[in-house]
């Protein structure tokens, strides 16, 4: 009734190729930033912002840099934790080096390097496919980790091989270090969130998405109709990678403060944000989103519900967390292959029509 | 569907909170996970340890003790979440049981002023009070460790190593990391070579490290391991027949649970002890009486007298006299954070005060200060029995090679104060 196309004219060519086309959806895609901006960061604490808000967000950039490749372009990655610790560990060199710069600058720098990194480590996928470029991938994660662990010159020879995120200020608030406040911390990563989104959003529905698409569908006959694979899966490890470094750097930087690379960016980072993106959906920016969300709330949800309202022991909430954020993960491919995303698509075929369906 | 989801969770944040009016002390503990063999024990025996002292003197000063658990798996993301949870309660000091969660709450505990007590572990710089203002560490760190473990090989081997070669099997982790620098400092000094042998995290996976030992002989090897590493690293050197007399572990690397599996291949297997272990102090008594007995007893009550567990029970009761020490301080029994940091500040612990506690020759003495947050750092030594199943101490407290440490904390330290302009105390 609400939610519907009539009525809704379209008089130019960009009016009808925006994002969201539907007048509902792109007001609540307004009302959704206004909220993001204006009303959280006023009543967000401590807890809020580094349990659930800043982890979420983080995890979504990185889940939207992962999904480019991966959903997008169809090459597997399980590089994911090492690629963020590229980004990390830029971000690390860079802010001790430069104290002055700004970190916002250090962080998009930080992406650029984890492109150029990303782009090395995707040359072979221009000869394998599919499981065998899982595991290049796979390699990458292991090299990555393996040399930022064992070069000291990457831990400004710290005695036990962490690094500690320096203080930074931006705009007069502090952004990095303990003294920052959980709303500053909030809006610097959503800020950055928004625009990766925007970029993904743009890129993947413009020509480069198109070939990128036309390559993940089937890559010889993307190849006779003229798309360049070498250019098309570049650019995917490329885009993916920024985005990836930024996530990693804003992991280390602004959510952890301080990390040490074998227990912050393990391979089980790597499973985690693909699931997220499976889990969230393939090919879709609002499957990103979902993911994230679902893989970093459910557990502290079931957590706070578990051990805080019905008093359990913390060692059976935390297998039982287990337990069920598995069988909700397996529960929801079954019902949904396709992800959340999808689910989410249906909704609003289904909106579409109510309450009259016929 | 949203609303319900936000007011569960806020609910389940508030039900969390106790009353406001007890002396909240988070255990910070890992029961899942790759290192559970070794959080479950040391959280059974802080948890046992604060129940006693509510069931029998009805908390500490009159005010009761209440133990918030939060689970980290060893984990940091969740050691951060673990934090923020409980900061909101009015939480007195954290003792987070990881190395790689005290680097990230150090920064965070002086900006939201709560002290920090890592026994044993963490950022062994901390015990540089005129830096670390709201860490202490006392009473032995990693350094004290690596340099005991060298004296006593020299009283082994007659006031000399020259010559010697002497492999570090290492979690690699800033943990295991912690000790390399003052070993290559006292390798210098004694002119023994040191071998450095990392091994990844969990540490299942060591035969190639056993097989280098196995080609180069080392005389002696040193241990840096948690968790499951432990016992792979025993069992490991069982099967290379490598002397266990000479196998030296730290005292993370030292319970029941490491050397139980590889059977007798273990028996002979040294550690180093900062505790006494076992049931044969009166505390347990109490413990009987009002804890075991009682049905309270935190977990399965299946870890009692392991030495984690009295490593628990040692970290609860200097956790619980510094809170009486501030409670004298401050002249008033309901206690915050900032006076719980004096508490621990001027914590003396003498011998006479752990026999009253029902702990005689538990621990070391010590006495805390303003510049001082390290403590004495003497330790022992512990040798495995596997026909009886029982560490015997096999020294008494041997106490480190400051003329070493000292530069090493103080370079440091000021490393840190710089990084985060810090100006020292103190002076």
């Amino acid at each position: 009734m609400l939610y519907r196309e009539a009525g809704d004219f379209k008089t130019t060519y960009s009016e009808d190729s925006q994002t969201f086309p539907i007048f509902f959806d792109r007001m609540g895609y307004y009302v959704t930033l206004l909220l993001a901006f204006g009303l959280v960061p006023l009543f967000i604490n401590d807890y809020w912002a580094n349990a659930v808000f800043v982890p979420f967000l983080i995890y979504a950039i990185a889940a939207i840099g992962l999904n480019i490749l991966v959903g997008f372009a169809g090459q597997v990655s399980l590089g994911t934790g090492g690629f963020m610790a590229v980004g990390a560990y830029s971000v690390y060199k860079l802010m001790t080096s430069f104290p002055d710069v700004p970190v916002l600058i250090h962080v998009l720098i930080a992406g650029a390097i984890t492109a150029f990194v990303g782009v090395l480590f995707g040359l072979p996928s221009l000869r394998i496919k599919g499981f065998y470029l899982a595991v290049a991938t796979l390699a990458a994660q292991f090299f990555l980790v393996w040399l930022f662990n064992k070069v000291p010159w990457f831990y400004n020879y710290s005695a036990s091989g962490q690094i500690t995120v320096p203080q930074s200020k931006m705009l007069g608030f502090y952004v990095t270090g303990a003294q920052t406040s959980a709303s500053a911390k909030y809006l610097f990563c959503l800020v950055v969130l928004v625009f990766v989104a925007v970029v993904a959003r743009n890129l993947t529905r413009g020509t480069m998405g198109r070939k990128w698409m036309a390559i993940r569908d089937m890559d010889i006959a993307a190849e006779i109709i003229g798309v360049n694979p070498l250019n098309a899966k570049l650019t995917a490890f490329a885009v993916s990678s920024f985005f990836i470094g930024i996530a990693g750097a804003l992991f280390f930087a602004v959510y952890l403060g301080a990390a040490e690379v074998t227990e912050a960016f393990s391979i089980q980072k790597s499973f985690l944000i693909l699931f997220m993106v499976i889990i969230g959906g393939l090919g879709s920016i609002f499957g990103s989103f979902a993911g994230a969300a679902f893989l970093v709330l459910l557990p502290v949800f079931l957590k706070n519900v578990l051990v805080g309202q019905l008093g359990w022991p913390t060692d059976l909430a935390a297998h039982l967390e287990l337990m069920i954020v598995g069988a909700l993960i397996v529960g929801f491919l079954i019902a949904e292959p396709h992800g959340m995303a999808q689910l989410w698509r249906l909704a609003k075929e289904k909106l579409r029509l109510w309450p009259f369906p016929h | 569907m949203k609303t319900k989801f936000v007011s569960l969770v806020v609910a389940g944040i508030c039900a969390a909170a106790p009353a406001m009016a007890d002396l909240v002390i988070p255990n910070m503990s890992y029961r899942t996970g790759a290192y559970a063999p070794g959080g479950i024990p040391y959280a059974d025996g802080f948890n046992d340890y604060f129940t006693l002292l509510n069931a029998r003197d009805g908390g500490i000063g009159g005010e009761k003790v209440s133990v918030p658990e939060c689970e980290t798996a060893y984990n940091t993301e969740k050691g951060v979440e673990c934090y923020e949870a409980t900061k909101g309660l009015g939480s007195l000091v954290y003792n987070p049981l990881s190395t790689g969660i005290t680097y990230q709450l150090i920064p965070k505990a002086l900006v939201d002023h709560i002290p920090i007590y890592t026994p044993g572990y963490g950022r062994t710089s901390a015990a540089n009070g005129k830096v670390f203002e709201w860490v202490f560490n006392y009473p032995a760190n990693y350094w004290d460790g690596a340099s005991v473990a060298i004296k006593y090989l020299l009283d082994q081997n007659g006031g000399s190593l020259a010559g010697k070669k002497i492999a570090l099997v290492y979690h690699n982790s800033a943990y295991g990391k912690e000790p390399i620098r003052t070993l290559q400092d006292l390798a210098a000094k004694h002119g023994f070579t040191l071998t450095e042998l990392p091994v990844d995290a969990p540490g299942q996976e060591q035969k190639s490290q056993w097989l280098q030992i196995r080609r180069d002989k080392p005389d002696y090897v040193l241990m840096w391991g948690w968790g499951v590493m432990n016992a792979v690293a025993v069992q490991e050197a069982a099967n290379i027949k490598f002397p266990m007399e000479n196998f030296i572990g730290v005292w993370w690397s030292g319970s029941e649970n490491d050397v139980v599996p590889a059977g007798d291949g273990a028996n002979g297997y040294k550690s180093l002890a900062m505790h006494g272990t076992g049931m044969d102090y009166p505390l347990y008594a109490d413990l009987k009486t009002f804890v075991y007995d009682a049905g309270k007893a935190s977990g399965n009550g299946d870890q009692i007298g392991s030495v984690l567990y009295s490593r628990g029970v040692y970290a609860a009761m200097v956790i619980a006299e510094a809170a009486r020490k501030a409670q004298e301080l401050a002249g008033t029994s309901a206690i915050n954070a900032v006076q719980m940091r004096e508490g621990f500040e001027n914590l003396e612990i003498t011998e006479a005060r752990m026999a009253e506690l029902g702990l005689p020759n538990f621990g070391q003495p010590f006495a805390a200060s303003c510049a001082d947050h390290g403590g004495p750092g003497a330790a022992m030594l512990q040798q495995w029995d596997a026909t009886a199943k029982k560490w015997n101490l096999i020294t008494g407290f041997i106490a480190p090679d400051q003329e070493v440490l000292d530069p090493l904390i103080a370079a440091d330290s000021e490393a840190f104060a710089k990084e985060a302009g810090i100006t020292q105390r103190c002076n």
